[in-house]
């Protein structure tokens, strides 16, 4: 194997990508080449390494130097001074990165320096590409380890110790859920691994996929030889173009080494892995509709019992589990139950993946032990809300979840403490809004989006949302009356409890969580016909100031004709002509014109 | 795959790819590659002590390049950074001299005297 003297990582996620980081690492190879330092530099594309509000990033070792937001134009100076003379390039480097000439490790930067990595911890670090650079990191070992000196009963038992809960948002404990299966006689059993994530704004799995696809798949290959199972499915939808590239590399290269397909390890287990890809319906996250789209029919849930570990795929005994929650097995089984149990909260162990978005500095991906409360991932991880505003509230759960307000920021995150405040764990979307986000028009964005993916099965899901989101939308354009609240309430208990699966039961969610912490919010759209965030355009009105100098630009600008007055004099505008686009606001040179 | 032996010597093969990733490495060797250790042969020394700590299976050893040490006269420069140790510069390093380095300093813990930069200041 050629040695070089060093290495550098250029992030290769969906996040990164879309900011051109595939052209970032040409430049890098050709140049590279250019000054005939290929012998000795190698570039390598990662997975995602979490910090991707500073993305395309690009990590050069062996001083592991970060280079944050990358561009195709910065890559020539790094090639010819920090690879070739050995001087980092400092002003490209990551701010929080140096402190006083010395590069910190990344494990020290205030993002990473709170995060306990055990999903991701190959993510950013190892080629996923390359099975061998999985196997350097102990990969595969855990399935060796289970397949040549332990029983499925004590597989399981390690599993059920460790108290793993499912990571896809039900918070189920994965070895009570394998214990199920394992005894149900059959000539056939299945793993299926849902990579299915539908939640907006939720990206945890994808990363998982995308930087180390081998864990899933040793991971898959572990529960079948707990449950019994020789054949897998990774159920990933089509939308994430290189984590099913990714996948399907490791499964050709896991099936050439012989860790996946007959007789693994010799021990005369057979597990296969295949990929199926779903087309994008929220609904199929759910496990029963879920196995009607492999099955190649329409993706519609069905009442339980039968659960699918009885009664599953083709009928036959069924073991579905997250990509976060299969990513943890192989550790847990290298390192025991106990090693799992050290992080994290009594009754939710372990660590968690979030996925950090909307109004807050460092988005991105972050792995904490549960338990960490929502102030420091918000503030001393995230670095809170960008400009100074004030922080709001946080959607957790997604569509499904709640919000939580500033006054319960205190609260540690576990499955517990955030269904007792009325939201839930969810896949892990973490959705941050501040003083500028409408509680109401939040709802409704969530509700349009569970409306959009009812399934349309049972009726409760199917019309109640869309009743409750026409609700919404009368609020929004203040035509909303306080009877319309109360009617929203009942609307959601309703649905709620009458709802044939989880998708139904938890879309009323953000309704109800907003308008208990948010209630005057909800009041204001109705008696007073305001917004007072001011994001609702129908209760918005434009109005200019005396700092109006009469300048005449948006007489201009306004498409409606809706702005009069004479040159040199402040100006009006005609709200009953005004259509609310806010031109006139853009073009003003002297802000004199509000939103209010 | 038929035994957990045979994953295992693949696993410890595949990790020399990735030991370079490890920045928490006890033992530090810096090369100066400014212009002036460019031209005086830093580029040889570099390989040959990458080399040689992967020939010798030092894990605990990171060779990284620097610039301009600032004593462009003694180029081409290589530091050895041990923990409790202090600090020692070697000068006028060759490939010659930095397989001796790592033999002698870095394996066997005996500062190589003739090659530092004491030793050339005391001959002054």
């Amino acid at each position: 194997m050629a040695i070089f003297r060093s290495q550098v990582l250029v992030c290769g996620g969906t996040g990164c990508s879309s900011s051109n980081s595939a052209k970032i690492k040409e430049q890098f190879e050709s140049k590279i080449e250019e000054m005939s330092l290929d012998k000795e530099v190698q570039v390598i594309s990662t997975g995602c390494f979490g910090l991707c509000e500073e993305g395309p990033i690009v990590v050069v070792y062996p001083e592991g130097a970060f280079y944050n937001k990358m561009t195709v134009e910065k890559v020539d100076r790094i090639v010819e001074e920090h690879l070739y003379k050995g001087r980092l390039v400092k002003e490209y480097l990551y701010e929080d990165s140096i402190d006083e000439d010395i590069i910190k490790s990344l494990s020290e930067v205030d993002f990473y320096n709170k995060q306990k990595r055990v999903s991701l911890r190959n993510c950013g670090i190892i080629n996923p590409e390359d099975i061998r650079e999985y196997i350097a990191k102990d990969g595969y070992m855990a399935l060796g380890k289970a397949l040549t000196e332990m029983t499925p009963v004590e597989v399981i038992q390690v599993v059920k110790d460790s108290g793993i809960r499912g990571r896809g948002g039900g918070g189920f404990p994965t070895g009570v859920k394998w214990g199920f299966a394992a005894p149900n006689k059959a000539d056939q059993k299945y793993i299926i691994c849902n990579a299915d994530e539908g939640d907006p704004g939720a990206f945890m799995d994808r990363s998982i996929l995308e930087g180390d696809p081998h864990s899933v798949l040793e991971a898959m290959a572990i529960a079948g030889y707990a449950i019994g199972a020789t054949k897998g499915y990774v159920y990933v939808r089509a939308e994430y173009p290189i984590a099913v590239k990714r996948l399907e590399i490791a499964i050709d290269q896991a099936k050439k080494e012989g860790l996946l397909g007959k007789d693994i390890f010799g021990s005369g287990f057979d597990f296969d892995v295949e990929i199926r890809l779903g087309a994008g319906a929220f609904v199929c996250g759910e496990e029963t509709a879920l196995i009607a789209s492999i099955e190649g029919k329409r993706g519609m849930s069905r009442n339980k019992p039968p659960f699918p570990a009885n009664k599953g795929l083709w009928g036959k005994p069924t073991i579905i589990n997250n990509v976060e929650t299969l990513s943890n097995i192989p550790q847990i089984i290298n390192n025991g139950a106990e090693w799992f149990r050290s992080f994290g909260t009594e009754k939710s162990p372990g660590t968690k993946v979030f996925a950090l978005g909307g109004k807050i500095n460092n988005t991105g991906l972050v792995e904490i032990p549960m338990g960490t409360t929502l102030e420091e991932v918000i503030y001393d991880i995230g670095g809170g809300c960008p400009d100074g505003k004030q922080f709001k509230a946080v959607q957790t759960g997604g569509p499904s979840g709640g919000c939580i307000t500033r006054d319960h920021l205190k609260t540690p995150i576990d499955f517990d403490s955030l269904v007792e405040l009325g939201s839930m764990m969810g896949s892990g979307g973490m959705i941050v809004m501040d003083e500028d986000n409408c509680m109401v028009d939040v709802a409704r964005f969530f509700l349009d989006f569970t409306v959009d993916e009812s399934c349309g099965k049972c009726t409760p899901c199917r019309e109640g949302t869309k009743r409750m989101l026409e609700i919404l939308n009368k609020i929004v354009e203040g035509k909303g009356t306080l009877e319309d609240l109360d009617t929203l309430e009942e609307l959601s208990e309703t649905i709620k409890n009458t709802s044939l699966c989880g998708l139904g039961q938890t879309a009323p969610n953000p309704v109800i969580s907003t308008l208990k912490y948010f209630r005057d919010e909800y009041e204001a759209h109705v008696t007073s016909k305001t917004c007072p965030s001011g994001v609702c355009q129908a209760l918005l009105s434009y109005k200019i100031t005396d700092n109006c100098r009469g300048c005449t630009k948006c007489v201009r600008v306004c498409s409606v004709d809706a702005i009069s007055g004479k040159v040199k004099e402040v100006h009006e505008i005609d709200q009953d002509k005004c259509i609310k686009c806010g031109a006139c606001m853009e073009a003003c040179p002297f802000d004199a014109i509000i939103k209010k | 795959m038929k035994s957990l032996e045979e994953l295992k010597k693949l696993r410890d093969e595949s990790k020399k790819n990735l030991e370079m990733r490890d920045t928490n490495k006890k033992i530090r060797i810096v090369v100066g590659m400014a212009t002036c250790g460019i031209s005086a042969g830093a580029r040889p020394v570099l390989q040959t002590l990458i080399e040689e700590v992967d020939k010798n299976n030092l894990n605990d050893v990171q060779v990284v390049q620097t610039g301009c040490i600032g004593i462009c006269r003694y180029e081409p420069i290589v530091e050895v950074y041990k923990p409790g140790e202090e600090k020692v510069t070697y000068i006028f390093v060759d490939s010659r001299k930095a397989k001796r380095i790592i033999s002698e300093h870095i394996i066997n813990g005996n500062v190589v005297n003739e090659y530092t930069i004491g030793s050339e200041e005391k001959r002054k």
